[in-house]
């Protein structure tokens, strides 16, 4: 019992601060805010100390519910780094439109834990508990402006959606459960690969498989996407495009492979299909959209398509390409939506039209030449860093003997350099709009500053640590 | 012989109170009816061993959801002579469907006692030495202590969402400040007159 405790030690640290904040919150009221929101950051900090992996050795605690191994520690490192980037983005946002209220801080440490436990879940019933963390907080998130007609639309539809996602999910649980007599992960594996998979076994694999694409938001389960990130508040919609993402595919890629590793030709077809229609359509669907909140949703879609190439693969390969691709996609989201956060016109109010970012190079440059890299990043335009992923990916796929996959998704991503390019060229070439405000918040200009950067060619750089953390996070599952 | 005796005591109000909650006209006594019957489907519960559902039946079932079932009564206005005009009209279809249901229960009973399976096997092992509240409290505070907190937390946050989202800080009221009360002195408050014979009083 001792060691599985030390094992949890960043989900007891993230609950225990939480807790303690909460009080804050509770008794000192909104003026402390920003207090809260630093020592909830300082909290992911030293929570990210103490991940099993990073200092303190892996293991697996509490008889395999939860397992600490280098994949859960490369995925919690990212989603901590997401969390404390959206914290960042929220203070100076909120208190513009009003009040920044204290629980969003804690609301987003609650949900950091539920992420936590979905990427180290070993069995079923971890992982839905972590998933209805997570998600509980994220509705809550979604419609925390809640004079905002479309906050609260947001926050409702995501409920209800997020709702029947869990129960298509349980569904399949029940059915795994009942076909394989187990919920442990290990023990679903042991039972596929026994006798073959049976079709109460294939209809509970499919119903899991439905339930946790949902919360990755692939096509066809991405319907809420658009809408929720279109309605939530910026900040939040900037922490639901990473961190959340980066649970849900770390916890996809932990059923996939340790969970229905025998039964890898039947969730093959249905990750290639979503692999395929989420790019497809994330590509085609955001050509028209005239909101860039709604053009970044499908923006996420569409990447989380190329991902899901990664995991076709099924190889120790192909998770490393997922983890890397998840770790730049992050960085090159979170950066675009700093740029978007800080679209505000000559009144103070926040726009989100792409029309209105015309000609932004000659107001902004340098505003404008960072979204510019983000934009050329996330469509994998070769000198940016962007690519590698994208490369990394489409490599495993081919080894893995689907070249035809890779030759789909090679295309397919020329129809998303599309959408992305042309908000270059309305940028750069179009006549210039009224002028956005000047931002005066220059830690929040620092961060877009550092991941331009990263997702710059010097990115390249890094492609020795972070594939060496990569292949080891990815060696843990096989 | 005794538990014999508890048995068909507690059945028989159970039925009883059940169709009192029915049939009665006021709808707040339908509810003292409804909780009378957890009371005692509670021990009945208590006569075959199973003492942790027991203490959910009164715990939960009457100590939340009669109660909220009062408030909601109470506070509503609803009309239930209205609600009740139609029964005579409903009660054919109503009867069709409990007969539907009646003869499929009975079908599952029989083709669950046909299908062949052991008797002991239907049913998980029961361990005759631990009382089961012991047994489920082992479980949940060992093995799945890490899950069970998990849903703690899941609960926490139900709560501070239902507050973030519907709580505000209405301007127009003038709540109680306890502090504020305990500092007032007399001298605030209270002023010594001696009061002049033939003139009003200054305020």
């Amino acid at each position: 019992m001792g060691n599985s405790l030390t094992l949890t030690l960043p989900e007891v640290v993230l609950s225990l601060s939480s807790l303690a904040l909460l009080m804050v919150a509770a008794y000192a009221g909104d003026r402390t805010s920003r207090v809260v929101s630093w020592l909830a950051i300082a909290s992911l900090l030293v929570a990210a100390l103490f991940i099993p992996g990073i200092i303190a050795p892996t293991g697996i605690g509490f008889d395999g519910l939860f397992v600490a191994d280098n994949f859960a520690a490369f995925s919690k490192v990212l989603i901590y780094i997401a969390a404390a980037a959206s914290l960042i983005a929220a203070s100076g946002w909120f208190s513009r439109g009003g009040v920044f209220r204290a629980e969003y801080p804690i609301l987003i440490l609650l949900s950091s834990v539920g992420m936590g436990m979905m990427v180290s879940a070993g069995d079923l019933l971890t992982l839905y508990i972590g998933l209805e963390l997570q998600s509980l907080s994220a509705y809550v998130l979604a419609s925390f402006q809640r004079q905002d007609t479309r906050s609260a639309e947001a926050g409702l539809k995501y409920f209800v959606l997020g709702a029947l996602a869990s129960g298509i999910l349980l569904y399949g649980v029940s059915l795994l459960y009942g076909f394989t007599g187990s919920t442990m992960l290990s023990e679903i594996s042991v039972a596929l690969g026994r006798d073959g998979v049976s079709t109460g076994e294939l209809f509970g694999l499919v119903f899991v498989m439905a339930g946790i694409a949902f919360k990755v938001s692939a096509v066809p389960f991405h319907m809420w996407t658009p809408d929720v990130y279109e309605g939530a508040p910026t900040p939040v919609t900037a922490f639901f495009a990473s961190a959340p993402k980066v649970a849900a595919m770390a916890l996809l890629t932990r059923v996939a492979i340790e969970g229905m590793g025998p039964a890898t030709f039947e969730w093959r077809q249905i990750v290639i299909f979503m692999a395929l229609a989420s790019t497809v359509l994330g590509g085609v669907a955001a050509i028209g959209q005239p909101n860039i909140k709604r053009l970044l949703a499908y923006s996420s879609i569409n990447n989380v398509g190329f991902a899901l190439i990664g995991l076709a693969a099924a190889t120790r390969e192909g998770v490393a390409s997922v983890l890397f691709y998840m770790a730049v996609y992050v960085v090159m989201t979170l950066g675009s939506f700093f740029c978007v956060l800080r679209m505000r016109d000559a009144a103070g109010n926040p726009v989100e039209s792409i029309a209105s970012l015309s000609g932004l190079s000659r107001n902004r440059p340098g505003f404008a030449a960072a979204l510019a890299i983000f934009m050329f990043s996330l469509a994998g335009i070769p000198p940016l860093f962007g690519f590698w992923p994208k490369f990394l990916v489409f490599n495993a796929a081919v080894q893995a003997d689907l070249t035809w996959l890779a030759a789909v998704g090679i295309a397919t991503s020329v129809i998303g350099a599309y959408y992305y390019l042309k908000i270059v060229k309305t940028m750069y070439f179009d006549e210039p709009a009224p002028a956005y405000e000047p931002s005066t918040d220059r830690l929040g200009g620092a961060l877009i500053m550092a991941a331009a950067l990263f997702v710059s060619p010097l990115g390249y750089f890094s492609i020795p640590l972070i594939d060496r953390a990569a292949q080891n996070a990815a060696g843990s599952l096989f | 012989m005794i538990p014999t005796f508890a048995f068909y005591l507690f059945a028989t109000i159970v039925v009883a109170s059940g169709v009192m909650t029915i049939a009665s006209r006021n709808p707040v006594h339908s509810v003292l009816w409804l909780i009378l019957a957890f009371f005692n489907s509670a021990g009945l519960m208590l006569i075959v061993g199973a003492e942790f559902i027991a203490m959910l039946l009164v715990i939960v079932y009457v100590g939340a959801v009669a109660v909220l079932f009062l408030f909601v009564v109470m506070m509503l206005d609803v009309d239930f002579a209205a609600l009740r005009a139609g029964f005579a009209r409903y009660l054919p279809f109503g009867t069709l469907l409990a007969l539907v249901l009646l003869t499929e229960i009975v079908f599952a009973v029989a083709a669950w006692n046909a299908s062949g399976v052991a008797t002991a096997a239907k049913a998980a092992p029961v361990n005759q030495n631990v009382p089961n509240i012991e047994a489920l409290g082992t479980v949940l505070y060992t093995r799945y202590l890490y899950i069970f907190e998990g849903a703690g937390l899941v609960l926490l946050v139900a709560m501070i969402g239902a507050i973030v989202l519907t709580h505000r800080t209405r301007r127009d009221v003038r709540p109680q400040n306890v502090s504020l009360q305990n500092q007032r002195r007399p001298k605030d408050a209270v002023r010594m007159v001696d009061q002049p014979v033939g003139e009003g009083v200054k305020l």
